[in-house]
């Protein structure tokens, strides 16, 4: 295992709320607190313990994005990555774009592994992974929540539906990662002040030879239907005949 | 016309009802033409169960020993040979579909629309962003293939029975990769209601503190007929399996009744409930969010509540 590639998403943070704009034209993102990605630190997690056991494989961090995910590079490098890579554009990024950027990564850096998230809290779409895998024509192992390497082999517990099913993929790989793999760790001000000086790459499209398509038009972005707020009942008595009345139990 | 090929799930001998409801996806699309394609080692008993789906037209199977177990790289090149002669491909927002579908799109090199809920034409549909905060429109290029993942706590399920498809197997000329390998799996397989289709649905969260006192919920779901889910806190506390897990990034379930014993209501626990028809709350704390949107709820101790509903219900 000499190199591991993480893929970065700059997202809307889990814990706000967002909000649609009254012309429907998307969501409100102006001041918003931005983040990585919840299952991408997991990803980057993941690639710094097997970096920690021993491998001392190299870890580079790389994101599509604007100008400001700098900042979640810089995130990735302060949890211990040793240098990112920034695919900087404006323009709004689909999954397949996405996919065909990163494969024009890996063909640069030839990792023994790509890590990432198995999908990004903001558009929930869950495809760049399996993409990837795809399009470099290599196996996939998503839904991960437990890797382990050998050699040139990886075994991967996959969380599915019916529980967990367990695949053995030969490296490279794309493995994309689920919440219970591991639990990212808490970065520290020391290594926020390392990360500084660790290399933060920016690159374009057009160096990669990736032209972005809009694939899919938005058309307009609406609230959901609310539901109406309920009843309380007083006592379990009230709650079981409430629930008879309506057939439920 | 649209003709539209559907991705059976099944393990073997079961169709999936998630198979179901994408056929009812796929016929809100007029005029739709739908094939059902089934891949396993031997497809004879699914792909009868796929023939007898009402509205569906062909049932395609392709055996062979490498497709035993629905690994994604063994089964993409496959689909993607089949694909051209379709307008669609829908597979099911289940693991199977979402593992899948993505690696047939890029084979294609077409995108792919995730999650669809709502179909407005053949190439524009509604779909969830930011854990079901905002719904998005969108369309889709008319001139290449549109490969989806459904919803499924969108649709109901297609009448199993009603439907008379011929069923043709097909021999497929396409080298298959063997860098994935099958080991095994485990699963907490019960005889309760599965999760995903279950008209009832008991579920609890960090409150209930253990796997043991989770039994309280068993025994409560037995008595109702119902399903058990748990909220993320719980699953990864160890009290309940991660096929329980109930969510944004578990399962999004739509049952008749949803009832949460200690579950605060967390934006990505409630994108999972939001298609239930009646969700009730049973939480010690007035204050929890998850009394927005409960039908019912009661403020309680589950402790003393859940063993009380179970008394009056009776043995
Ligand atoms: C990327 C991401 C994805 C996520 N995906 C999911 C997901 O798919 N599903 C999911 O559920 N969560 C998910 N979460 C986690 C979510 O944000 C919450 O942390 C989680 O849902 C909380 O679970 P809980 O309600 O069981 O626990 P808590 O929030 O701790 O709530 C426990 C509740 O129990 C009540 N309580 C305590 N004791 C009692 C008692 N004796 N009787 C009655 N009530 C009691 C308390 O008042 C409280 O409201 C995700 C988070 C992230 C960041």
């Amino acid at each position: 295992m000499k190199k591991i590639l993480v893929c970065i998403k700059r997202v809307v943070d889990y814990n706000v709320r967002v909000r649609v704009k009254p012309d429907e034209s998307g969501v409100m993102l102006d001041g918003l607190k931005m983040s990585v990605n919840p299952f991408d630190e997991i990803a980057l997690e993941e690639a710094l313990r097997i970096k920690e056991r021993g491998t001392n494989a190299e870890v580079v961090a790389v994101s599509i994005g604007v100008a400001d995910t700098q900042q979640q590079l810089r995130t990735a490098l302060a949890m211990g990555a040793d240098r990112a890579i920034l695919v900087q554009t404006d323009q709004p990024i689909e999954p397949l774009t996405a996919a065909q950027t990163i494969l024009a990564v890996v063909r640069k850096e030839n990792p023994d592994l790509v890590l990432l998230g198995k999908q990004a809290i903001d558009d929930d779409a869950n495809q760049t992974g399996q993409m990837l895998a795809a399009l470099w024509d290599r196996p996939q192992a998503t839904y991960a929540s437990k890797l382990e390497l050998d050699g040139a082999k990886a075994t991967v517990t996959r969380e599915v539906d019916a529980g967990l099913e367990t695949i053995e993929v030969d490296l490279p790989a794309v493995v994309s990662v689920d919440l219970r793999l591991n639990e990212p760790r808490y970065v520290k001000l020391p290594d926020i002040m390392k990360a500084k000086k660790k290399p933060l790459d920016v690159v374009s499209l057009e160096s990669l030879g990736v032209a972005p398509a809009v694939w899919l038009k938005a058309v307009k972005t609406q609230p959901p239907a609310q539901r109406q707020k309920g009843v309380m009942v007083k006592d379990v008595a009230e709650l079981v005949d409430a629930l008879k009345k309506k057939g439920l139990i | 016309m649209s003709k539209i090929l559907i991705l059976g799930e099944h393990d073997g001998k079961t169709l999936n009802p998630s198979t179901h409801k994408c056929v009812t996806c796929a016929k809100a699309i007029a005029g739709a033409e739908i094939t059902v394609l089934v891949l396993g080692a031997d497809t004879a008993a699914v792909a009868a169960q796929a023939a007898s789906i009402h509205g569906v037209h062909h049932v395609l199977r392709v055996d062979r020993p490498e497709n035993a177990h629905p690994l994604a790289a063994t089964f993409a090149p496959q689909i993607a040979a089949l694909a051209p002669a379709y307008t669609h491909v829908f597979g099911p927002s289940t693991s199977f579909g979402k593992d899948l579908t993505p690696r047939v799109a890029a084979l294609l090199g077409v995108p792919q629309v995730s999650d669809l809920m709502a179909v407005e034409g053949a190439h524009r549909f509604r779909r969830p962003i930011y854990a079901g905060n905002a719904i998005v429109t969108v369309e889709a290029d008319a001139a290449r293939i549109l490969v989806a993942t459904v919803r499924v706590a969108s649709f109901e399920a297609a009448a199993a029975t009603g439907g008379s498809a011929a069923v043709a197997s097909r021999t497929l000329d396409v080298v298959l990769p063997t860098h994935t390998r099958y080991v095994g799996s485990r699963s907490g397989s019960t005889d309760r209601p599965d999760l995903q289709t279950a008209a009832r649905v008991v579920s609890g969260g960090r409150a209930l503190a253990s796997a043991e006192n989770f039994k309280l919920l068993y025994d409560l779901a037995d008595k109702i007929g119902a399903a058990v889910g748990a909220s993320r806190a719980a699953v990864d506390a160890g009290y309940a399996p991660n096929e329980m897990q109930v969510g944004q990034t578990g399962k999004i379930i739509s049952p008749e009744v949803y009832i949460a014993f200690g579950i605060s209501g967390a934006i990505q626990h409630l994108t999972g409930i939001k298609d239930a028809r009646t969700i009730v709350a049973v939480n010690k704390d007035p204050e929890a969010p998850i009394f927005e949107v409960a039908d019912l709820g009661l403020v309680g101790d589950l402790f003393q509540v859940v063993p009380e509903i179970s008394r009056i219900l009776g043995a």
